[in-house]
């Protein structure tokens, strides 16, 4: 494995490499030298053309952890407002020695495009492309999931997981469709359907537009963001009926069984997508998500940038 | 596998030798420990760990003590990772109680160039401070490449760099036995 673009890259073998690496990593979080060697001396660039808080941090902290030295590049504030093209953002950050890049775009594709023109010699890790995917979400999704439904090791067989909400301008349930099926669980979608992507139907995933319906049974329930940015056209109504009809709250959370948990990939809308009660009860687990997400992100980065560099002899 | 093996491979330790071995290093590390009070063992993955296992009960036998066991990763800590693909990660586990102001007994099957146990000792000065850190391993190997001694030893084994020895535990390979393979000296 040389870039992490898309969850579709990872076969059930490389996934399953990816989660029991993180639960070893997770390990050093309760060290008291939180701290390793591995990556002494290699450069990680954190490339963000968009705002984002915990998945730069979380990058941030984990290349921290493997001891890589972190530049963090935003394109606000940086020459990228004066007019740069992709191209030679890229070729600078290699003149400058980048081992890795980990990108966010808003163009969806923009990882891929940096990973295969050429312009880079270093691994590219997808953090977001646009309304494409976000594989890292996806691995810290299915590493919670595994640690709460499944012991914490071995696949999701048989896992049965609802992902609820604005499907179409998220990449997190494309990334999250695909890594879970390659994992053994069975998804389905839930939106209005005005929110569900063009070509959904090809997707490896059942869908629906009743939420009652879809909860009885899951093990696990998860809430996307509404994301209003993006949406340039009234996908719904109002913010009242999307919640009446799409949110979770207690009365929904009582219709799961026990066991199933809530997970969102934050920042989250309370009252709106989610009330404030299930979002501050135990069955959400929003908070090991972000914790989560660290453990995933070294694991990534050890895997990328760990060993030999492909090719090199 | 047998069938494709090189036939210049001798069997250097038996099932029994390990036994004796085994008790030997035990009854040495609680000798010099003055018991097993503050012992902790520390197995480097994978067949150290089975060995630190043996260590313990045969220092329960010989004490009545329980010695807290742990294991080791130390891949994250060599010095060779870049020059092969990334490797998985084994487990570490830290007994409860933790290693500091205790002795550590750092466990390995082989000991050859010292550049493991470099690594187990940057491994565990991030783990904790232990009042103090020894080694013991099933082979000495020689071919030192580091300043680095066992305190206990099962076998010095005198090899040509041209000669593999291969350690096999019940509990990882099903059988017991240490046998040196390749070119003879």
């Amino acid at each position: 494995m040389r870039h992490l673009l898309s969850a579709a890259d990872l076969s059930l073998d490389d996934a399953l490499l990816v989660l029991d690496t993180a639960t070893e990593l997770a390990t050093v979080t309760d060290r008291s030298v939180k701290k390793l060697p591995t990556l002494r001396g290699r450069t990680v660039v954190n490339l963000f053309f968009e705002d984002s808080t915990r998945t730069r941090i979380s990058f941030e902290v984990a290349a921290k952890r493997l001891s890589a030295d972190v530049i963090n590049f935003a394109a606000k504030g940086s020459s990228v407002s004066k007019g740069e093209s992709l191209k030679d953002t890229a070729l600078t950050l290699e003149a400058m020695g980048a081992d890795a890049v980990v990108v966010r775009h808003h163009a969806s594709g923009a990882p891929h495009r940096l990973a295969t023109a050429g312009w880079i010699g270093g691994s590219v890790v997808n953090a977001g492309d646009g309304t494409h995917e976000h594989p890292t979400q996806a691995l810290l999704d299915a590493y919670t999931l595994r640690r709460h439904l499944r012991g914490g090791s071995g696949d999701l067989a048989g896992l049965r997981v609802a992902i609820v909400g604005d499907i179409l301008h998220s990449r997190v349930a494309r990334s999250n469709v695909l890594l879970l099926r390659t994992l053994g669980a069975e998804v389905t979608l839930v939106a209005p359907p005005t929110l569900m992507p063009f070509g959904v139907e090809t997707w490896p995933c059942a869908t629906g537009f009743d939420l009652d319906d879809a909860l009885d049974g899951l093990d696990a329930v998860m809430m996307l963001r509404v994301q209003a940015e993006r949406m340039h056209a009234a996908y719904f109504p109002s913010t009242a009926e999307y919640s009446r009809r799409y949110g979770i709250d207690a009365r929904r959370l009582a219709l799961m069984p026990e066991h199933a948990i809530v997970l969102h990939p934050g920042p989250m809308n309370r009252g709106m997508e989610i009330s404030a009660d299930v979002a501050d009860s135990e069955r959400a687990v929003m908070v090991e998500q972000v914790a989560n997400g660290v453990s995933v992100r070294m694991a990534v980065l050890y895997l990328l940038l760990g060993g030999q560099k492909e090719g090199s002899p | 596998m047998d069938s494709d093996a090189p036939a210049r491979a001798h069997v250097v330790l038996d099932d029994a030798d390990i036994g004796r071995a085994v008790r030997r290093i035990a009854h040495e590390i609680v000798e010099k420990a003055r018991g097993a009070d503050s012992l902790v063992l520390l197995g480097i993955p994978t067949r150290g760990v089975a060995l630190a296992e043996r260590i313990a009960r045969a220092v329960a036998d010989i004490e009545g003590t329980d010695v807290p066991v742990g294991a080791l990763d130390i891949t994250l800590y060599r010095d060779d990772l870049r020059l092969r693909p990334a490797r998985a990660l084994e487990e570490t586990t830290i007994p409860p109680a933790g290693i500091d102001e205790r002795t550590v007994v750092l466990v390995d099957d082989v000991l050859f160039s010292g550049r493991s146990v470099r690594a187990a000792l940057d491994a565990l000065s991030d783990v904790g401070r232990p009042a103090a850190v020894r080694l013991a391993v099933l082979v000495d190997r020689g071919h030192r490449e580091l300043p680095i001694r066992a305190d206990y030893v099962g076998k010095n084994l005198p090899t040509s760099l041209a000669e593999d020895v291969r350690v096999e535990l019940t509990e990882v390979d099903g059988v017991d036995r240490v046998s040196i393979w390749g070119e003879p000296r």
